[in-house]
């Protein structure tokens, strides 16, 4: 889809060079995609192995940024972008560091699955279990949404943050009272909470995504917007 | 914000043929505005006609106001020499008389009756000075004004167009004829200009409307198609058609 005739530049140069730097977006959100997933199945199956892999890829999503960094400066250089490709130039510099940044998060958690845990605290991982879908499918969903460039999509990953804000709360009171229950089991839980705090902000990110969407294709900063006004703005 | 022209309703026709169509659009006083469109949308003839330049082309008709300061300039008793000495023009190509440096810029404070040499090289200093030409060629005034490079020559008949102390400033595509660092002077110059003049300036070189105007206007066929802050025009314009012309894609 192409709602901004992206393609329709005069320069075909122009169209491939844009063209080729979204490409490279999708790729590098792939990457992060599947290193999120991959964290997850670590944690969920204790396995180390995987969990090292996750902590060894996260270099191949810094050279993502660096080399997209470099084509956005690119374009600025020689294509001085206006209007919707200078949209596109922003929100995709400000994409790319976000989607670092959960890189970041996932490397966190891939972490965490490298720890031992016994029988009994390997209950506690399951907790995790549910965020860490519903943050995944929410990534999902954003990297979709910037892929059609689809504002209506954008704006219910937008509204999904709440949700996972609120799995995280619960997720939080139920460690407190193991760690009420258990103090020695209070190192491990804290592991666990910093995952699911690391999942949070991992949705938060997306929530970020989503906004860049809606700036991308409205127009409209929506950032720091309360979520009627942005679902106003996002409509009109 | 302080209206210094304003155009209603303004068709112009040259002959049979229609080349604007209803323009209303507002120019505010010291700040500069930007004419875009592509060849033959109408910008350059949207500019002459505010200060009735049109009227020296043969079989040109027009309709509706421009109003300058509330006064329509195009009612039968306007004075038209007066209007222009008002509403200062400059072109693409520089233009200096072959004369020398000092009765370029002299030539109009002459034709206005002048007489006094004192006051008259008070005159040609100061406008010198404001296009930042005084330095260059202070010590060659009396040289042929065609011996100066041509970024020199489109700042001289620019220093020849503010010595008659307009309120206006038209000035059309003045830097397209110029290399890059000549350019940028003339964009300082007017940068520094709108504070003592409302500007208005037709170009091509849409980076330059971008770097220099406060105001945008995008004209198609001979019709304003969108009219905003410059900023706004080049982040995010209303109109497709603006959109597609600024972002060089297929209308």
């Amino acid at each position: 889809m192409d709602t901004l005739h992206l393609s329709r530049h005069i320069s075909s140069q122009f169209n491939e060079e844009i063209e080729q730097i979204r490409n490279h977006v999708m790729a590098m959100g792939g990457l992060v995609e599947q290193q999120l997933h991959h964290a997850l199945q670590a944690i969920a199956n204790s396995d180390t192995d995987k969990a090292q892999q996750v902590i060894d890829n996260d270099r191949k999503v810094n050279d993502w940024e660096l080399t997209i960094d470099n084509e956005c400066t690119r374009i600025i250089a020689r294509r001085q972008p206006a209007a919707s490709d200078l949209r596109l130039v922003m929100t995709i510099l400000k994409t790319i560091a976000d989607l670092e940044r959960i890189g970041d998060e996932t490397r966190r958690i891939a972490m965490v699955a490298l720890e031992s845990f016994n029988t009994e605290q390997q209950d506690l991982l399951v907790n995790l279990d549910n965020l860490g879908r519903h943050v995944w499918q929410m990534l999902h969903d954003v990297l979709d949404a910037y892929a059609r460039m689809d504002v209506e999509a954008a704006l219910t990953v937008y509204k999904e943050d709440k949700r996972v804000d609120r799995e995280y709360e619960a997720i939080t009171r139920q460690l407190m009272t193991y760690m009420i229950e258990d103090p020695r089991s209070i190192p491990k839980v804290m592991n666990v909470l910093w995952s699911a705090r690391s999942l949070e902000r991992i949705g938060d990110r997306c929530k970020n995504l989503s906004e860049y969407i809606i700036y991308l294709v409205k127009g409209k900063v929506v950032r720091h917007s309360d979520e009627s006004e942005l679902e106003r703005n996002a409509r009109s | 914000m302080q209206t210094k022209l304003a155009i209603r309703d303004f068709s112009l026709w040259f002959q049979h043929q229609q080349v604007l169509d209803a323009i209303g659009l507002t120019i505010p006083a010291n700040q500069v505005t930007a004419l875009i469109g592509p060849s033959g949308c109408g910008k350059s003839s949207l500019l002459r006609a505010m200060n009735r330049m049109n009227e020296l082309m043969l079989d040109c008709r027009s309709q509706g106001q421009v109003l300058l300061d509330g006064q329509n300039i195009y009612q039968p008793e306007t004075d038209v020499a007066r209007l222009r000495c008002r509403v200062g023009m400059v072109f693409q190509k520089p233009n200096p008389f072959p004369k020398s440096v000092y009765d370029n810029v002299a030539f109009g404070l002459r034709l206005q009756g002048q007489r006094s040499r004192r006051r008259l090289d008070e005159q040609v200093e100061s406008a010198l000075k404001q296009v930042g030409l005084w330095s260059e060629v202070k010590s060659r005034l009396h040289q042929n004004a065609l011996t100066l490079s041509t970024g020199q020559q489109q700042r001289l008949v620019i220093a020849r167009a503010i010595a008659l102390q307009p309120e206006v400033l038209l000035l059309d595509e003045p830097a397209s004829a110029l290399d890059p660092i000549s350019t940028l002077k003339v964009e300082e110059l007017i940068y520094e200009l709108k504070a003592a003049y409302t500007v208005v300036i037709v170009t091509h070189n849409m980076q330059q409307a971008a770097r220099i105007s406060d105001y945008t206007a995008f004209l198609n066929q001979g019709r304003l198609v969108e009219w905003a802050e410059t900023h706004t025009i080049f982040t995010q314009p209303a109109s497709q058609q603006t959109e597609d012309y600024i972002t060089g894609r297929f209308g």
